[in-house]
């Protein structure tokens, strides 16, 4: 059993748990992901660790409650426990050996941005943001975005904070103004990671995208991750979650995403009706 | 007691029935049955059984106290050797091992005795009467980290907790029990019998971590500064797919997702949190154990259910008994089947392309070689493609260390003695062969565990 120690609620639907997990923690690094089961007879989610305190032993993750576990997840409470919390898994961003880097996220995406623009500026590099999200209440970690990048843009779809428009508008606009980027990270939605990679493709601008693709055990044993990279079969679990986004094919990608939609819409009227 | 020279059959439930529930299809022998199978056994002196059985259990010693009334006697007598009776009884392919070598094996003789029936016999009444093996004392001479808790896992750290080891085994999944508990159904190995043989590990006083994954949550450097020895037995990894067009549609799954779902996560129980599709056709590619798996899980969940398979019913790897089973339960047959593309709609699988085929000369194991036969190309009406091709090693160790050394189909490499190249890190079970059995990833579990304990009370400085 793992401890929720803190529960921050953005939005109704977007919510940060810092959960006790010290063994996690000891070699947890940006990128990689942990799999959280909310109770004995739960599912196993992939969540992106979003940040991590060794000395603490806490390991915070972001997450948009959509579905029928993510739902019941937003059930627990601070002080609550969740059943199970494996991890580290996967690679890590690996933006060594670029100078200068765009940072491109969308929603919750945000939270796999940010440690990376703490470390570049930690490092003494430049680097710029982009964060977008339909409307200004799905921008999580705005401000400390703010502070840790050189320069934040902020776009949303309605307009309602920040400039209107894509987060590919804002890609595009900087690029054209003349930045140079070396390389992109772009986190968020599997349509949204495709339309940067394709713009960024344009401009020769490598990009890393995070694979959220579905998993069960995310440990390497049961090929549900897999997605089609440069033409060859990759597993999110272990080859990813990131990988060069101009190689991802996206359609059966986003394809694969959606194999158990209408399950879940089944699942969710039970959970939401059981609630009332 | 009158004496029967054909070998006696377990119980099963009706195939009209079972085909319809997640109950264990084998109901095992009554205590009447066993006596008279256990007397025809002819307690051979030079026992050839005793040869074919990968930890070599005492099989005439343990049959003939069957014989004489007294089961827990010889369920304490299989323990010497077994670990896991229960569950060998159940999941061993006995047909090619102690069984193959009875005397008794031919017609003329009544069949072979059937010892895998008799030792789940003596198992499931040591259960049923909770008699245990109570003799072990923990003495913690050394500690020992084993690294994965399948039939490997499981059989060391019972060997070596017996051995007064301290052992802590690490489980990267939820639950114990690796592909006892993913990978083999309920109907054919209850759960809670995985269940009351991790339990009965933990009374011996070995320590089960779940949600653990060595190589990332703790690295096999750190673990090897903190234990005398380590064993790897970390099983089968990524499933082997058959490269052809449409395997990433929606609705093909690998047999260990399918039946991961299914099983670990009971996706077969109304209101399960994680889902599984099923398909009204589902088309199940290979002719292995875990192929017949698959497809009668298949068709308990209600789907129409085939078997594509490229040779013929002579050269399928599966178990004779899973076989007979499967075609009882239903399950369609078609031999001589290649798929050679998958097809879809609107993302999900529609159907598959299949080419007839022939056999032609053996290959170098000795197998027909399947040759197309030419214009056999048709396509077979399915919406759900269940493939069984075996697996890869799991890369997560591989990719995170280079203390040990890999072969190069990424098996861990090993000496006779199932050490590592390097000192005190041990490895067996499907991690090291690639796909196989449980009782040889438990025999090889048994030789690990001695190597361990006499490499580490050599090393010991003496009091």
């Amino acid at each position: 059993m793992y401890k929720i120690v803190k529960k921050r609620y953005f939005t109704e639907s977007v919510i940060e748990y810092v959960i006790e997990a010290p063994l996690v923690t000891r070699r947890c690094l940006p990128g990689q992901f942990v799999i959280l089961r909310v109770d004995g007879d739960g599912e196993r989610i992939p969540l992106t660790i979003a940040d991590y305190d060794r000395e603490r032993g806490l390991v915070t993750v972001l997450v948009q409650s959509v579905g029928y576990s993510t739902m019941k997840l937003a059930q627990k409470n601070q002080g609550d426990f969740v059943e199970d919390f494996a991890g580290p898994l996967g690679g890590h961003t690996d933006l060594s050996g670029f100078k200068s880097v765009l940072l491109v996220a969308g929603g919750i995406g945000s939270a796999v941005i940010l440690p990376q623009a703490k470390n570049r500026r930690g490092a003494g590099f430049r680097t710029d943001a982009v964060l977008g999200a339909r409307t200004a209440a799905l921008l999580p970690y705005e401000d400390e975005l703010r502070t840790a990048a050189d320069n934040l843009v902020v776009v949303t779809d309605d307009g309602s904070t920040g400039g209107k428009g894509f987060v590919t508008d804002a890609v595009k606009r900087l690029i054209e103004s003349g930045r140079k980027y070396d390389a992109a990270l772009a986190v968020g939605s599997m349509p949204m990671m495709r339309a940067v990679s394709e713009l960024t493709k344009i401009y020769g601008i490598y990009t890393l995208v995070s694979m959220n693709t579905i998993m069960v055990d995310g440990t390497g044993m049961c090929g549900c991750c897999r997605l089609t990279v440069g033409g060859e079969v990759k597993y999110a679990c272990v080859d990813g979650p990131e990988f060069d986004g101009h190689a991802v094919d996206f359609d059966e990608a986003i394809n694969r995403a959606a194999f158990y939609k209408h399950t879940e819409r089944a699942h969710i009227c039970r959970l939401t009706a059981a609630a009332k | 007691m009158s004496e029967s020279m054909t070998r006696q059959k377990m119980r099963e439930q009706p195939p009209e029935i079972r085909k319809r529930n997640f109950k264990e299809v084998a109901l095992g022998f009554d205590g009447e049955t066993a006596k008279i199978e256990a007397a025809r056994c002819l307690n051979c002196k030079n026992a050839r059984c005793v040869s074919g059985c990968p930890v070599g259990m005492n099989i005439p010693a343990f049959i003939d106290l069957i014989k004489r009334g007294d089961t827990a006697a010889a369920f304490l007598e299989i323990q010497k050797n077994n670990g896991l009776p229960g569950i060998c009884g159940r999941v061993c392919p006995q047909e090619e091992q102690c069984e193959r070598l009875c005397v008794r094996n031919n017609p003329n003789a009544g069949g072979a005795v059937s010892i895998g029936a008799l030792e789940r016999y003596a198992a499931d009444f040591a259960a049923e009467n909770r008699i245990e093996d109570t003799a072990v004392t923990q003495k913690n001479k050394f500690r020992v980290a084993v690294v994965g808790s399948g039939p490997a896992g499981l059989t060391v750290a019972g060997e070596l907790a017996a051995n007064g080891c301290a052992v802590t085994v690490f489980e990267a999944f939820h639950k114990p029990g690796g592909v006892l508990a993913y990978g083999i159904p309920e109907f054919r190995l209850p759960k809670a019998l995985v269940q009351s043989e991790t339990d009965a590990l933990a009374r011996l006083g070995v320590s089960i971590r779940t949600n653990v994954i060595i190589g990332k949550t703790i690295s096999l450097e750190d673990l090897s500064a903190e234990y005398d020895a380590i064993f790897i037995g970390t099983g089968a990894g990524l499933p082997l797919f058959l490269s052809i067009p449409g395997e990433n549609l929606n609705g093909v799954y690998s047999a260990n997702e399918f039946l991961t779902r299914v099983n670990l996560m009971r996706a077969y129980e109304k209101d399960a949190a994680t889902p599984v599709f099923v398909g009204k056709k589902v088309a199940v590619v290979g002719a292995g154990n875990v192929a017949m798996d698959a497809a009668r899980t298949a068709l308990r969940m209600g789907a129409e259910v085939c078997i594509v398979y490229r040779r013929s019913r002579a050269e399928m790897p599966a178990r004779l008994d899973e076989i007979r089973h499967a075609e009882e339960e239903g399950v369609v047959f078609r031999f001589l089947t290649a798929p050679t593309e998958i097809l879809g709609e609107g993302g999900y699988v529609s159907g598959m392309k299949c080419m007839k085929m022939r056999l032609g000369e053996p290959d170098r194991k000795g197998r027909k070689r399947p040759i197309p036969i030419e214009g056999g190309e048709y396509v077979l009406e399915c919406d759900e493609v269940i493939v069984a091709l075996g697996t890869s090693p799991n890369p997560i160790i591989r990719l995170s260390t280079d203390i040990i050394k890999f072969n190069p189909n990424g098996t861990i490499a090993v000496d006779e003695n199932f050490r590592t190249s390097k000192a005190r890190i041990y490895a067996a079970g499907d991690a090291v062969t690639g796909a196989a059995t449980v009782i040889l990833a438990m025999g090889n579990g048994k030789a690990a565990a001695r190597a361990i304990i006499g490499d580490l009370e050599n090393a010991a400085p003496r009091v």
